[in-house]
């Protein structure tokens, strides 16, 4: 039986400001087809987008891309969510930003800056970005937490680079970050098409872990320390989203309003865009919101798993990806009758080797890469 | 900057003893009453807690001036009727200080 649950509005408000960015990173969520969505939105249509799901009660901000600091509009942005009281987060590379910039984003307002590093080491760093960024983001670091902001530093941990964990807390350590998070690659988007050179081996990931333990242990109180671990390993999917349609709505630049970073590429669905509809009527009556909120499109054995209230029967683009069904169980549960995808996908990148090229986040990557099926199930 | 948000896996944070000195919100975090869920919520760098009467009252009193023993006695000052609620604000500031809300 279908339940219709009570559609509470949106907590999360992601704004994707722009997908133009400097760098070029291999483990990019954005859609690899970026380069052919339309056009990017106007000041004006932002503004009205941040009234909307504020009036809603959208509370938290995140103002990401893209890099959001490539927009010149981004101080009229961030005191208009400032006046209207949500909590604004900055994800950004740190390309573009200044110690003048860092204190005119304080000056509107801004409350919390990400700031996200690609390896401890500066010509790997460098490497995996696609372009010479490490020594200026140390820097932009310091600025920051100069100009009083809490600051998050995520590090997105992948095959080559989880082995400099130690060096990369160390270094968060000099640099004072408040939070730090150890991010693993999800596989979406670029990290998708880069999958078999991203994804860290078990004995990695275990290593890791104990390496992330350690620091907890020592900086208690001091610094906090979130270790993300791949779900490919695990045996329960992740609670995607806390529920489709339930606490995020995401916006692309062009305006199209997503309930997950990567739920552009599902089949059969017309998502809405901000331009054409209120923010209000494409969180509670759209289709596309709609689909598959609560429990009543679940398959088994999710339909009849005493989890689901746990983890919503996964991620929905992860199914898809996986099994061309988005409706059905996220295969990395082991009780998915499809687990052995996932499994297969592991070996895969265990026997891929460094040889294999990197397809950097670009926009002639883009365009080539747009046409071809994402679905990657299984070795190839 | 844009990789997927993932499930946080937070380590149990090990209990901190409170301070006896005066406390403040931790850096970052703030407290404002939201008409749509009808409470106080406090907010930290992505993430809400939504906030009984109860906690929002104590939280609010955290001002970085008065010590936990200051916020106890003010507190009970404003509602003499509850009787001893010492142990249970206490109890409560404690929880806040492990989970890092105040400093
Ligand atoms: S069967 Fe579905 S609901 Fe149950 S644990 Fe697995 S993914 Fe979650
Ligand atoms: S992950 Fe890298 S390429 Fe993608 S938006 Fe962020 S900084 Fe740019």
């Amino acid at each position: 039986m279908s339940q219709l649950p009570a559609i509470k509005p949106p907590l999360w408000l992601l704004a994707e400001l722009t997908y133009a960015c400097p760098l070029q990173c291999a483990y990019c969520s954005n859609p690899v087809d970026f380069n052919g969505h339309g056009k990017t939105m106007d000041t004006e249509t932002w503004l009205r987008v941040l009234r909307d799901a504020r009036s809603m009660g959208a509370l938290q901000l995140g103002l990401s891309g893209g890099e959001p600091l490539v927009r010149q509009d981004l101080e009229t942005l961030v005191a208009e969510s400032t006046q209207l009281g949500y909590y604004s987060n900055l994800i950004t590379s740190g390309i573009g930003m200044d110690a003048a910039r860092a204190r005119s984003l304080k000056a509107a307002g801004l409350d919390h800056i990400q700031v996200s590093f690609q390896s401890s080491e500066a010509n790997q760093n460098d490497e995996i970005a696609g372009m010479r960024a490490y020594a200026h983001k140390l820097d932009m670091a310091r600025a920051v937490k100069a100009a009083g902001f809490p600051m998050v530093l995520c590090f997105v941990l992948h095959r080559d680079n989880l082995h400099r964990l130690r060096e990369m807390l160390d270094l968060a350590i000099e640099l004072e970050a408040d939070y730090v998070e150890l991010a693993t690659t999800q596989y979406y988007g670029w990290a998708l098409l880069n999958r078999d050179r991203l994804l860290p081996t078990l004995e990695q990931v275990r290593e890791a872990e104990s390496v992330a333990n350690e620091y907890q242990a020592r900086l208690k109180g001091k610094m906090d320390i979130y270790f993300v671990v791949p779900d490919y390993y695990e045996k329960r999917p992740k609670p995607c989203m806390n529920g489709w349609g339930s606490v995020f709505l995401l916006v692309t630049p062009d305006g199209t309003a997503l309930p997950c970073h990567a739920a552009r590429q599902l089949p059969d669905f017309s998502f809405p865009n901000v331009q054409t509809h209120s923010v209000k009527e494409i969180w509670q009556t759209s289709d596309a919101f709609n689909r598959f909120r609560g429990f009543g499109w679940m398959k088994e054995p999710c339909a009849s798993c005493p989890e689901k209230e746990k983890d919503y029967g996964g991620c929905r683009c992860q199914a898809f990806q996986f099994t061309g069904d988005a409706a059905a169980t996220d295969p990395v549960c082991d009780k998915s009758p499809l687990r052995h995808l996932v499994d297969e996908a592991v070996s895969a990148a265990r026997t891929t080797t460094t040889e294999k090229p990197i397809i950097f986040r670009n926009p002639k990557n883009s365009d080539r890469h747009a046409k071809k099926p994402a679905v990657v199930a299984g070795p190839q | 900057m844009s990789e997927s948000p993932e499930k946080k896996v937070e380590y149990a944070t090990d209990y901190k003893p409170l301070h006896d000195g005066p406390l403040k919100l931790a850096r970052g975090h703030r407290i404002q009453y939201e008409t749509v869920q009808g409470c106080d919520v406090l907010l930290y760098p992505e993430g809400v807690v939504q906030l009984s009467e109860t906690a929002a009252m104590i939280l609010k009193q955290v001002d970085g001036q008065k010590d936990a023993t200051g916020i106890v006695s003010s507190l009970m000052q404003q509602f003499p009727e509850a009787g001893d609620i010492s142990g249970d604000i206490r109890g409560f500031l404690e929880v806040a200080h492990a989970r890092g809300w105040i400093a």
